[in-house]
């Protein structure tokens, strides 16, 4: 094995070299950086104005000017209560991506601790949750989450909740799976040869080798997590109107097709490009987080 | 009583580089070498010294990009395999050249069984044979390489390494190649089996006029097995020779630091000698000769000028300004 | 200072694996002792249960059956708390040097572990940092190398790693299994030289487990053959050279290449087929094998016996010259 020149990159630092160089990859980053920014700009606007703008602009209606296309005064036009589209769809971002991530992060957190102690102590533990995660993952997500959110009503959190349980089995298979590849490796065997115990081997060596795949799974969650959000806006189990989430905005606007094509491809095309970023950045990761270069 | 010199392999002037992010590796800097019927060449050095690549670019297996191969030819019955079809190549691998790589552990496929492995190499070249014949021809080389017949439907991850290493013997050898370029093929087994398996190779060589090119560092191993030896050091051929010219008279101080660096099983020495330093980093090769900041011997022209190959007797050629003609 | 005493020894044990074709006898009633200070070599083919038996002698695989005595303690029977305060004095070296390091940990963060674990330092307690270095000094890593990851050293700098990370815990007993095998052989040299200067210096006992015999009679007092999880022989290594009895064990020393091409020797090559460690045939597992095999040798009851003085041989029909032929 050749020794690399000493300018002691860390395996963080060479990642992101690698994800530099694919293009796409970058591309992705960039858009979903776009969103972040839009949606902290849109919150700092409302805190700033006091919600001033968001009122006059966001959800008031104008009847009289409804549905009316692209003009040069509304980019993406207005929508069936002659709201602007642009400015819905600016508002609307946090929704997708925030509740996205939230989302996924609680999933993240339970299933990657499911899965670590299935993982670890195997046999019964293992059995036992690996059975539940089956069962969780036989119900088709969108199922889960309706029943979910028309037991306990449509509020943000249960919609959140109702996302987060269904994602929850992946996340639990994804760190099993590293945990069992890296239990037999030696380096473990090394930390028990020096007294380690259950829990420093499991949260100092297990864990952060780990978290390459979780990585790339969670973007491509967080994707799926929005996809999700719409969907249920879009059954009406989501978000509420007035606010304008892009899936209740696509939902809503299905009546007005014919009268206006700008009402569902806009958010549509929004929800798209999302995912779209989010899968490619979650390919990228995965090629650049690929230790078959360590080599 | 020499037997008319058929040469099977011949390497010119061969040159290979890497481009990684690192910089530009040289791995292969100029080697030329001639593989004899019959013969087993030697291939000795350590790690990065550029024999598996050497080995890599006769089985056309450089990934290009990043690797590319700037120079050189290499001739195998009348073509320059390294202008070869993709097609062509294939009929080669495993059929007239196989080879044995270094890492018994991530060669097999951990998902077919071992028997399968071997059944695979003869039926893609022997698209005719019956199932019988195949399962015949199997058998015999898991006897052959001493893995007992009930193990044919085993998977590789039940097999010790050294196991392994023997079924990626049975899947090079299944089809009779006309050469075998074995790189480090027993260096993770142990004594009893390498013999066994050099053993093994020696027989079925002698039998089938098979010629071996042997990479390995076990300088027993190429004592018992070589009839040519190449010291090879940071991509290029120190010194080389048959077999006694370089084990009673090795003249490259590489060569030397080599052999004295060793446990002996006769000697009793209390403290080993090793060469100091590690070889040098290919991006980075040094100016002159590549060896010289290790040298015990370096001179002032060393450090500035690489040495050109000096004849010393019969087969024996060394790269090294000690050696110079009239010197 | 008690030089000649015994620190480690081993009586009767036995490490069997379940597997879904039957139970693996990896290691098969093996007995010795080591004294402090000194070196006892292991060696055997791939499977012999040698890795096994430098493992189970530390509890990372548990005992199936025997006793393993620690400075006269008995520590199969210690509990988890009562082993982790062992581990300071019987620590293993490994032979995978890539395999054996967290890819996540520098050096530095590699070689404190061991210190934090073992309740020396405290982490970013003052002290510590000085004392990696120390301990990096003393194993030939340049103090730069203190924030490298394993991936950006070679072979030869990881094992030191692996050697520094045990060498910090200054233990008694090192289990060294195959820890110059991944090496190249120029600094394999170098890596066998410091192993030596640390047990001069330190006073270690080695159990050194090796598929190389030139190494092992370079560095070994004693010299334990194991062949299929079974003791075969055990004695001073210049005499196992010297005057090998066991039939395996002269099988294995006619199959060493030696480099050097006017030196010849009649190879007894081994034919047969390898029996399996699995539901293993009674008696001695070589005698499929073995050119000297009679009937009694698939018995069941292996006698050991004291063919000279420390020469221990496990061989019902051994043939035995004083002095041995070279």
């Amino acid at each position: 094995m050749r020794k690399k020149k000493s300018t002691q990159r860390s395996v963080w630092a060479e990642t992101w070299r690698r994800l530099k160089k694919d293009k796409m990859a970058v591309a992705g980053l960039i858009f979903i950086g776009l969103l972040v920014v839009i949606a902290f700009s849109t919150m700092f606007i409302d805190i700033a104005t006091n919600k001033a703008v968001y009122n006059d602009y966001v959800i008031k209606q104008n009847l009289r000017m409804r549905l009316q296309g692209p003009s040069p005064d509304h980019v993406f036009g207005l929508d069936e209560f002659g709201r602007d589209i642009l400015l819905r769809m600016l508002w609307g971002t946090r929704y997708s991506l925030f509740m996205g991530t939230f989302a996924i992060v609680f999933s993240v957190i339970v299933g990657s601790l499911l899965g670590a102690v299935s993982g670890f102590y195997g046999k019964v533990a293992d059995n036992v949750i690996m059975r539940f995660m089956d069962v969780l993952l036989a119900i088709p997500s969108m199922l889960l989450a309706t029943a979910i959110v028309a037991a306990l009503g449509t509020s943000l959190t249960n919609v959140l909740l109702a996302i987060s349980i269904s994602y929850i089995p992946t996340f639990a298979r994804t760190v099993r799976a590293s945990v069992l590849t890296i239990k037999d490796q030696e380096y473990i065997e090394a930390a028990r040869a020096l007294g380690a115990g259950d829990g420093r081997i499991i949260f100092r060596y297990i864990i952060p080798n780990s978290l390459a795949p979780l990585i790339v799974q969670a973007t491509l969650g967080v994707a799926g997590a929005i996809l999700s959000i719409a969907g249920l806006s879009f059954l009406g189990l989501g978000i509420q109107p007035p606010t304008p989430e892009w899936g209740s905005m696509l939902s809503n606007a299905r009546t007005y097709i014919r009268e206006g094509w700008h009402v569902t491809v806009i958010p549509g095309l929004g929800i798209m490009l999302t995912i779209l970023a989010l899968n490619i950045l979650g390919d990228g990761l995965r090629d650049a987080l690929d230790p078959r270069l360590k080599n | 009583m020499e037997k008319e010199k058929e040469i099977l392999i011949d390497i010119e002037d061969l040159w290979v580089k890497f481009s990684t992010d690192d910089g530009v590796v040289k791995a292969v800097n100029g080697i030329s070498l001639k593989l004899e019927k019959g013969e087993t060449f030697g291939l000795v050095g350590e790690t990065g010294a550029g024999k598996t690549t050497l080995a890599k670019a006769i089985m056309s297996l450089i990934p290009t990009p990043p690797g590319e191969i700037t120079k050189g030819k290499i001739n195998f019955k009348g073509e320059d395999l390294l202008k070869c079809s993709d097609h062509r190549i294939r009929e080669i691998r495993g059929n007239d050249i196989s080879m044995i790589f270094q890492d018994p552990m991530t060669s097999l496929n951990p998902v077919m069984r071992v028997g399968e492995q071997i059944k695979e190499v003869i039926e893609i070249h022997n698209p005719k044979m019956s199932e019988t014949e195949l399962h015949e021809k199997v058998v015999e080389m898991l006897r052959l390489v001493g893995i007992s017949e009930d193990r044919i439907n085993e998977f590789p991850h039940q097999f010790s390494g050294g196991m392994k290493q023997r079924v990626i013997i049975a899947i090079a050898l299944a089809c009779n190649p006309l050469l075998l370029i074995a790189d480090e093929p027993t260096t993770a087994l142990d004594v009893t089996i390498q013999a066994q398996v050099l053993d093994m190779i020696k027989k079925l060589k002698q039998k089938l006029n098979t010629s071996m090119l042997l990479i390995t560092h076990d300088l027993g191993v190429v004592v018992q097995n070589c009839d040519k030896v190449a010291i090879v050091y940071a991509g290029e051929i120190v010194e080389t020779g048959n077999l006694r010219e370089i084990f009673k008279n090795p003249l490259h101080p590489y060569t030397r630091g080599l052999f004295d660096s060793i446990p002996s099983l006769t000697k009793d020495t209390r403290r080993l000698k090793p060469i100091e330093g590690l070889m040098p980093d290919p991006t980075n090769l040094p100016e002159g000769c590549n060896f010289c900041p290790r040298c015990k011997f370096a001179k002032e022209e060393c450090k500035t000028k690489n040495p050109a190959f000096v004849h010393k007797e019969g087969e024996h050629y060394v790269k090294c300004f000690l050696y110079e003609e009239g010197k | 200072m008690e030089d000649n005493k015994e620190l480690l020894r081993v009586e009767h044990l036995k490490k069997y694996f379940n597997t879904s074709s039957g139970m693996l006898h990896a290691v098969d009633d093996i007995n010795f002792s080591i004294k402090r200070g000194t070196t006892l070599g292991v060696v055997g083919e791939s499977g012999c249960g040698k890795s096994t038996l430098g493992r189970t002698i530390l509890r990372l695989h548990e005992p199936t059956s025997g006793k393993i005595f620690f400075e006269g303690k008995e520590i199969n029977n210690y509990s988890k708390k009562q082993m982790k305060a062992v581990r300071k004095d019987m620590q293993i070296i490994f032979q995978d040097p890539f395999a054996s390091l967290n890819p996540r940990m520098t050096v530095g963060q590699t070689i404190e572990e061991s210190l934090i674990i073992q309740n020396i330092y405290k982490r970013n307690s003052e002290g510590l940092e000085k004392k990696v270095v120390d301990l990096m000094d003393l194993v030939g890593l340049s103090a730069r190398l203190r924030n490298a990851f394993p991936h950006e050293l070679d072979g030869g700098r990881r094992q030191r790693v692996g050697i520094a990370r045990v060498l910090a815990l200054k233990p008694k007993f090192i289990v060294c299994d195959e820890p110059v095998s991944a090496l190249d052989v120029s600094i394999q040299a170098q890596i066998l030289n410091l192993m030596q200067d640390l047990q001069d210096e330190f006073g270690f006992t080695y159990l050194f487990i090796t598929h190389d015999l030139s190494v092992v009679r370079h560095l070994s007092n004693e010299i334990l053959v194991m062949y299929l999880g079974q003791m075969v022989e055990k004695a001073p290594a210049k005499m196992l050279f010297a005057n090998p009895i066991h039939p395996y064990t002269k099988a294995l020393l006619s199959a060493i290449p030696v480099p050097d091409p006017d030196f010849s020797v009649d190879r007894i090559i081994l034919k047969g087929e390898i029996t399996s460690p699995i539901d293993p045939i009674p008696g001695c597992r070589f005698s499929k094998r073995c050119p000297r095999a009679i009937d009694a040798c698939m018995d069941g009851n292996l006698p050991v016996e004291e063919v000279e003085p420390n020469h221990f041989v496990v061989c019902k029909n051994y043939e035995f010259s004083k002095g041995g032929k070279v």
